[in-house]
Formats: structure tokens, C-alpha cells, sequence
């Protein structure tokens, strides 16, 4: 079957594309997919780092693009997972260096051996952004409950809406249980009825994603071992068809509770 | 902050959650029209204007904004008529 393409991207810088990305490669490929995952911000190369890629990079994007290269020479396979691939971005070019043609040019000729090819969207709503949603049959968009991020998601859903794509769905990303329990956080249910779009994952805040970002080896890693690495697995799921309910995000613990209680007391 | 100032200060404001929805619906309304605040108020008057020149309308209270079902937007006036009731109550 020919491969589906999905762009993540989001609008405001920040929120999570190329984290989300590295993980969804990662859980689509120990779904035993054939995956590949995009850098298209060019100039401003990181999903190498992210998914710990770096050091194994020989040609990129635009050598593809501009045919200094094949293809297959330019596709970095990661050791850990047969089947998950890096296209990385070039980092001495600019984004005028890529066409949206070319970007569907070079997904055409992924497709035939792949299951999934994702997107990793540069932030803004410009060139880079057109080029990135250009060959994409499905795009989610990012965002994190803060008012920056939506306002700025919502732009990226009119745009999208604009270029008659298939309908935007939407992810958010570091959502905070504490905080949103308080009162102090748009929770999930606010987010999804400004934007009105099909939601299609929760992922909460967690440190250890900066941890897993400085080793380059993304938490999907660890299966349903971590509630993040199960929440990128789950819309990795959803991504594939299955019902996947969303999941409860953590109720205090005792220790928790006491603490926070003799913590109002004495502040 | 004391124990006191944080029962009243939490009473008083409204948490900053909400203040974000509403905020935010606001500006996405603005924004997906491409309409902005200054514009809106134009229209306001205008319609104001056009509507007052046939019938009697209680202009104080005309609201012009916008209202949002899924994506969709629109703009809706709300006019009262200043019928002899209307008048006799103020």
C-alpha cells in the first residue's frame, strides 16, 4: 500500500513539532510501520538531534532536491528500528532552496516503499510552511494550552482550510494536570471548542523529554513504560485507525496532596 | 500572601483559564473574519445610521459582534426597536 503523508506543523515556534515527530516516527516504526520522517526546516536542521541522527548525516534535502544526489543515498536509517528513516534538512541553505513542488516530488517517490512519511513543519506560516504542507494528505497541528499557541493554531487551521486540504487535526501538547485542575490552564475541552477541530491527541508536560532530547533517544522509546511515551503511541494508534480512548491524566497522590496542603499553610 | 488575602484574591478574580477562553474568543473571532475592533464599530454606526433613517431604534443598546458555531462565523446585530412600551419604561 502506498504510504500516507502527514505534516505536523503548528504556527508559533516552540510548541513541540519536531519532538512530536521524532516520537510519532519512533511508535509508528515499533508498530512494525515503515516510516519515514521529514526535516523540512531548512536552515535550522534538529530532528537529527532529536532522534540522535547527527553524527550519520551524508547528504540532505535540497542534495535530493537539486540532484547532487539519489534519494535512497540521502534517507539516514536508524539503527535502532529497521524501519524508521531520516530525511534531514539542509542547515547551510534557506528556505528558498525548496519549491512545493519539489516536496511533492520527493514524498511521490517515498510512497511505493513506505507505510507513513511525516512532516516535520518549520514554524511560521510562510515559504517553509507552504512547501511543507504542500504534499501532505493529512496535517495535525500542534499547539499547547497557552493563548500564543492557539491563536496561532487557528491560523494554520484557516490556512489550511484555505488550500482545500483535507481538515486539520489537532494535537496538544504540554498540557498540565496540576495547573489545569486549578483553574490556571485552558484545558482540553476550552482548546478544542476555539479551534473546533478534530482532536487526535493529549500529551502531558514532562521534564523528561529534555532528558530524552539531550541522549538524542526520543521516550517513544520506551513503549507504554512512561505516560508520555504512551501518549505517543496512542495517537500513533489513532493515526492508524484503531479507537484509542484518551487517556486520564494523572490524579494527585496522596504524598501530593500533603504536601501541596502543608504548602498553602506556610507561603 | 496571607491565608485571608488568598481566600478573598481567589474569590475575587475569576481563574486565569477562563480569562484565556474568553480572551481568546474574542481575537479568534476578530482574526478569522479579518475584521478588526476599530472596523466592527464602523459597521456598528453605519448600520445604525441606515436603520435609524426608517424606524425608531433604541441606539444605546444596539451590540454588533461576532458569534461562533464550529468554524463558522458570523456577524450578528442585535437592534432594539423603540416601540411606545419601550419608551414609556425609561
Amino acid at each position: 500500500m502506498a504510504a500516507r503523508v502527514i505534516t505536523v506543523t503548528s504556527g508559533k515556534g516552540g510548541v513541540g513539532k519536531t519532538t512530536l515527530v521524532a516520537n510519532l516516527g519512533v511508535a509508528l516504526a515499533m508498530q512494525r510501520q515503515r516510516v519515514v520522517v521529514i526535516d523540512a526546516d531548512v536552515g535550522l536542521r534538529n530532528l537529527d538531534m532529536m532522534l540522535g541522527l547527527e553524527n550519520r548525516i551524508v547528504y540532505d534535502l535540497v542534495d535530493v532536491i537539486e540532484a547532487r544526489c539519489r534519494l535512497r543515498q540521502a534517507l539516514v536509517r536508524d539503527k535502532r528500528l529497521s524501519e524508521l528513516f531520516l530525511l534531514p534538512a539542509a542547515q547551510t541553505r534557506d528556505k528558498s532552496a525548496v519549491q512545493p513542488d519539489d516536496m511533492v516530488r520527493v514524498c511521490e517517490s517515498l510512497r511505493e516503499q513506505h507505510d507513513f512519511v511525516l512532516i516535520d513543519s518549520p514554524a511560521g506560516i510562510e515559504q517553509g510552511f507552504r512547501y511543507a504542507i504542500a504534499p501532505a494528505d493529512e496535517i495535525l497541528v500542534v499547539t499547547n494550552p497557552e493563548v500564543a499557541a492557539v491563536r496561532d493554531a487557528d491560523r494554520v487551521v484557516g490556512l489550511i482550510e484555505a488550500e482545500e486540504k483535507n481538515s486539520a487535526q489537532l494535537i496538544i501538547n504540554r498540557v498540565n494536570p496540576d495547573m489545569v485542575r486549578r483553574g490556571e490552564m485552558l484545558d482540553i475541552a476550552d482548546v478544542v471548542e476555539l479551534l473546533a477541530v478534530n482532536l487526535v491527541g493529549i500529551v502531558p508536560e514532562d521534564r523528561n523529554l529534555l532528558v530524552a532530547a539531550n541522549r538524542g533517544r526520543p521516550l517513544a522509546f520506551s513503549g507504554d513504560g512512561a505516560l508520555v511515551s504512551r501518549a505517543f503511541h496512542n495517537i500513533a494508534r489513532r493515526l492508524r485507525g484503531e479507537d484509542v480512548p484518551f487517556m486520564a491524566l494523572r490524579e494527585p497522590g496522596m504524598l501530593e496532596r500533603l504536601a501541596r496542603f502543608v504548602h498553602f499553610w506556610r507561603d | 500572601m496571607g491565608f485571608f488575602e488568598r481566600m478573598r484574591g481567589r474569590r475575587r478574580d475569576s481563574p486565569s483559564g477562563k480569562v484565556a477562553k474568553e480572551r481568546l474568543r474574542l481575537v479568534l473571532a476578530h482574526d478569522r473574519a479579518s475584521v478588526s475592533p476599530a472596523l466592527l464599530n464602523t459597521l456598528k454606526d453605519e448600520i445604525i445610521a441606515v436603520i435609524s433613517r426608517h424606524i425608531a431604534i433604541d441606539v444605546e443598546s444596539v451590540e454588533v459582534a461576532f458569534s461562533q458555531s464550529g468554524r463558522e462565523s458570523r456577524l450578528v446585530a442585535d437592534i432594539p426597536l423603540l416601540t411606545r412600551r419601550g419608551r414609556r419604561k425609561k
